[in-house]
């Protein structure tokens, strides 16, 4: 399981050779893989069913308790099936939708990536690395929405979701810190059997706040859903499947799957429900002020979303089925709707449905296709949405908490997506023939099969729910209270719930009616729109950039020396604030030196003055190159020839780059007044004091074990090796050294970027790069 | 830039080369059980090369070594994270060390040792990028 997720990221990694070998036709081969996966997680179903969960271990970081274990439980199984059964769609549809980009590759490769991210997101059961997958999918889904990255709205777009997103993700990890700390464990499993301890807990308030806002950012819950309908600036394979039937999901899921260890409190029952009753209507209000199609489809989705949060919410067992067959559905016909609005796109070159027309002549199948779905997501029957939307009213109608609140507000929300399905499905394909950007043609089949693969298995779960039933019952297994037996069916019978959906059938059908009319209305309420949730945003990210300039122009002025003098101080505050009150420092020591000990600590001191007081700059150099050959005859006499070694190479290789600094500098001049030079003396003065302190609190401490004694005994046996600094740096601490090695190099390009953009702009003043470059 | 330009320098600087690659590599190797280790040598390499740097200019430089400073980080990097990954193969957490003794020259391989040329790889790299840079602007300026 593992290794078909990490392969996975490698597959993605192959996409241009495989771009190359194939061409256009390596969407096709791409798809494969999740095919394959999904095959192999059908046959997983019986055990699945059978109400077990699989399990597959692997430790990565032992002794921080991080594993890469990996578990399928129904709700991971109905994740990962809608994850690469989707996934494969969407991969043969972006093939045909872009088969005339020349970074096709770079899409597949970016796309397949998104997918083992979301792979690995549902089927963790450690809470470190959910947040590794969790954090992927944020960053892949940012570089798909900006994908078109010439186009300036794509990447505010992009940025802004993944700050949203990322901003959430980071209360997230705080959430999960606490929520290891409260139930002593970073395994899922465990949590979700210690839901009692958790929620009695005098963590649970914060932690749960802090779960609960990853989430929401995630799915775009209100107040944070204005980043979905911006990230249609994506390409439509895009939208169809990461902000429709997957990633704004995984808020969904991680809620679901958090359901027994954190649910059915007061706070959650009350954050939930208003929450997901808030974003439904806020969603189904927002998308019929608008006519472009993808816009249109995405605020129907956030209202989707609120509702499968204010199902978990409810959380009875009617509101758990509600929120299964309810997340299947809405998958299926959302991915399906966004797939026809870009075959739409694609062939006519535009997105305004009131810019469309009479389309059914020209794609007679597309219209088909389009009207299955947009029956889904209306909520009519005999589709899945229809069984979606009945359990769901059903289950809200027995809520007890704030039914007053709740319940006009999803009644609201549900007769404006019905006006949204009759929009999207009516206004294109039906009335008179418009014209249109491009002569729209019938798409060709490999964009048609996706959505004409979702809509049919919309419309046979809907004439067949018995289908379903061991699939609700092995997820609302697992997220609520023991096994369950369920009964899903198209005819409830004549009941409160199919009043209120006829209801709703009547005045959504009034709402498309008046469409146009209604809009011209609601355009007046534009001023006040400006002033929601994104305005907020931007206000914030406006502060943001003032705060870091006014920190820049403080901090990072330019001038070497204030560096240098701020880290000193911010040094010297904090080691000496804890040296101070942990102990008294003692200042009595015994000196017991030997002459040539006394030579070089003077030679030493000689250097220090020398490098402070010439006033040539190559004599300070030399000076300096003294005390650091000292330092390195130092660790010689104290045996540690590696420690000698780094130092004198160190020492010549600064020689080196200095000699080539040196030459650019302007005269040695004196520049500082008095009063800073004095500034500088008190600050070396006080971090040369710190150091002394330092070294005298830890020759005064003998009390602690020396860690070398151990080293020395057991090198052999831990590292093989008999130099224990060296195998301190690569074997014992090995992954500090991998650390250490990326600051390197990170710092080396950041040296070679920073001279490389000086060079640019001292070649733009002069006019012209021709001087030079000719050496040797 | 430094132009040199004197035939001692020219000369040493042809000469020492391969002599100081040649003790880097040694100390890269002994390094295990003996001082040296991949930064050391990563550090005495990247002198050698500074030196011919030094005494035939950045083009000679970049002509004998045919693949970019930047490139040999890439290269480390990669190493050293590729040695984290046998341990898997073994059901072992990620970093676990694996030894090996190659068939009939009983030369002891290992997983550290290949994370140490990573080491040497980069230090190597981040110095000449540094310094190469440094010589390009002294070029343009």
């Amino acid at each position: 399981m593992q290794l078909a997720v990490l392969g996975g990221f490698g597959v993605a990694a192959m996409a241009p050779l495989l771009y190359r070998w194939c061409g256009a036709r390596a969407a096709i081969v791409m798809a494969l893989l999740p095919t394959v996966i999904a095959v192999w997680l059908m046959t997983l179903w019986p055990t699945i069913a059978g109400g077990e969960t699989l399990w597959r271990e692997w430790a990565w970081v032992p002794g921080l308790d991080i594993t890469l274990t990996f578990m399928v439980d129904g709700l991971a199984w109905l994740f990962a099936m809608l994850i690469t059964v989707v996934g494969a769609l969407v991969l043969v549809y972006a093939g045909e939708y872009l088969h005339d980009r020349r970074d096709l590759p770079s899409f597949l490769a970016v796309i397949t990536a998104f997918m083992m991210s979301m792979l690995g997101l549902v089927l963790a059961d450690n809470l470190v690395a959910l947040f590794v997958f969790w954090e992927l999918t944020s960053i892949t889904s940012y570089l798909l929405i900006g994908f078109n990255h010439t186009d300036p709205a794509a990447r505010q777009a992009a940025r802004q979701g993944l700050l949203v997103t990322v901003g959430g993700g980071l209360a997230l990890l705080a959430g999960f810190v606490m929520l290891a700390q409260a139930g002593e464990s970073w395994s899922l499993a465990e949590l979700t059997e210690r839901g009692e301890r958790l929620k009695a807990h005098a963590l649970y308030a914060p932690l749960l706040t802090c779960v609960l806002l990853g989430a929401f950012t995630k799915s775009a819950q209100f107040p944070f859903h204005f980043w979905l309908p911006n990230a249609m600036a994506a390409p439509t394979p895009v939208s169809a499947y990461l902000h429709s039937a997957t990633m704004v999901k995984a808020g969904i899921y991680l809620l679901a799957r958090l359901h027994p260890a954190l649910g059915d409190t007061e706070p959650w029952v009350v954050t939930l429900s208003l929450v997901g009753a808030l974003t439904m209507a806020c969603g189904a209000f927002l998308a019929i002020r608008h006519t472009n199609v993808k816009t249109l489809l995405a605020y129907s989705t956030v209202m989707a979303l609120g509702a499968l949060t204010l199902l978990l919410g409810i959380g009875t067992e009617t509101a758990l089925t509600a929120f299964v067959a309810f997340l299947l559905a809405h998958s299926l016909y959302k991915g399906a709707l966004f797939m026809v609005a870009g075959i739409l796109d694609h062939e006519t070159g535009t997105r305004d449905v009131t810019a469309m027309g009479g389309l059914r002549h020209v794609m007679p199948r597309t219209a088909l296709v389009a009207a299955v779905a947009a029956l889904s997501l209306a909520g009519l029957p005999p589709l899945l949405g229809f069984i979606g939307k009945e359990l769901m009213l059903e289950s809200l109608l027995a809520a007890g908490h704030y039914r007053a609140v709740i319940l006009p507000l999803a009644f609201l929300a549900a007769f404006l997506t019905l006006a949204v399905a009759a929009i999207v499905a009516i206004r294109p394909f039906f009335g008179p023939r418009r014209e249109t950007p491009r002569t729209p043609r019938e798409a060709p089949p490999g964009m048609l099969a996706g959505p004409a693969l979702l809509a049919v298995l919309s419309l046979s779960f809907g004439l067949a729910p018995g289908l379903l039933e061991s699939l609700v019952s092995a997820v609302i297994g697992g997220i609520g209270a023991g096994p369950v037996e369920t009964r899903l069916a198209l005819w409830h019978g004549l009941n409160p719930a199919l009043v209120l959906s006829l209801a709703s059938l009547v005045l959504g059908g009034l709402v498309f009616y008046r469409w146009d009319r209604l809009r011209g209305w609601l355009a007046r309420l534009e001023p006040l729109m400006a002033r929601g949730p994104e305005a907020g945003y931007e206000a914030l990210l406006r502060g943001l950039v003032l705060l870091a300039e006014w920190q820049t122009r403080l901090l990072q002025n330019g001038h070497i020396r204030n560096y240098l003098i701020m880290t000193l101080l911010v040094l010297v505050g904090l080691v000496g604030h804890a040296l101070l009150m942990r102990q008294t420092p003692s200042l009595a020591f015994t000196l017991e030196v030997y002459p040539h000990e006394a030579a070089m600590a003077g030679l030493m001191v000689a250097g220090a003055v020398a490098a402070c007081v010439v006033r040539s700059r190559l004599t300070a150099v030399a000076a300096l190159g003294v005390v650091g050959f000292a330092i390195a005859l130092t660790f010689v006499l104290f045996s540690a020839p590696d420690l000698a070694i780094t130092q004198l190479l160190v020492e010549t290789l600064t020689v080196v780059l200095l000699v080539l600094v040196l030459f650019r500098l302007p005269r040695f001049a004196t520049l500082s007044t008095p009063i800073e030079r004095l500034r500088d003396l008190v600050v070396a003065g006080l971090s040369g004091g710190l150091i002394t302190l330092l070294m005298l609190a830890v020759l005064a401490g003998e009390r602690l074990p020396r860690i070398s004694d151990y080293m020395v005994a057991n090198s052999q046996s831990l590292g093989h090796g008999h130099n224990i600094v060296n195998v301190i740096l690569v074997d014992v601490r090995a992954l500090d050294t991998l650390g250490e090695m990326f600051v390197l190099a990170l710092s080396a390009i950041g040296v070679f970027a920073m001279l490389r953009f000086h060079a640019g702009s001292c070649a733009t003043q002069r006019g012209s790069g021709t001087r030079g470059d000719d050496d040797g | 830039m430094v132009r040199s330009g004197t035939l001692i320098l020219n000369v040493a600087a042809r000469l020492l080369l391969p002599l100081q690659l040649m003790f880097s590599w040694f100390l890269l190797l002994r390094g295990h059980d003996e001082p040296g280790g991949g930064f050391i040598a990563g550090l005495v390499a990247a002198g050698a090369f500074a030196l011919y740097l030094f005494a035939y200019g950045r083009r000679a430089l970049e002509a004998m070594l045919k693949v970019s400073p930047r490139d040999l980080i890439g290269v480390g990097l990669l190493l050293g994270v590729a040695s984290t990954l046998p341990a898997w193969w073994h059901g072992q957490p990620f970093l676990t060390a694996q030894w090996w003794t190659i068939p009939l020259i009983e030369v002891e391989a290992s997983t550290p040792l290949v994370f140490d040329i990573g080491v040497y790889l980069v230090v190597l790299g981040s110095v000449l990028t540094a310094i190469v840079a440094l010589v390009e602007t002294d070029d343009d300026a």
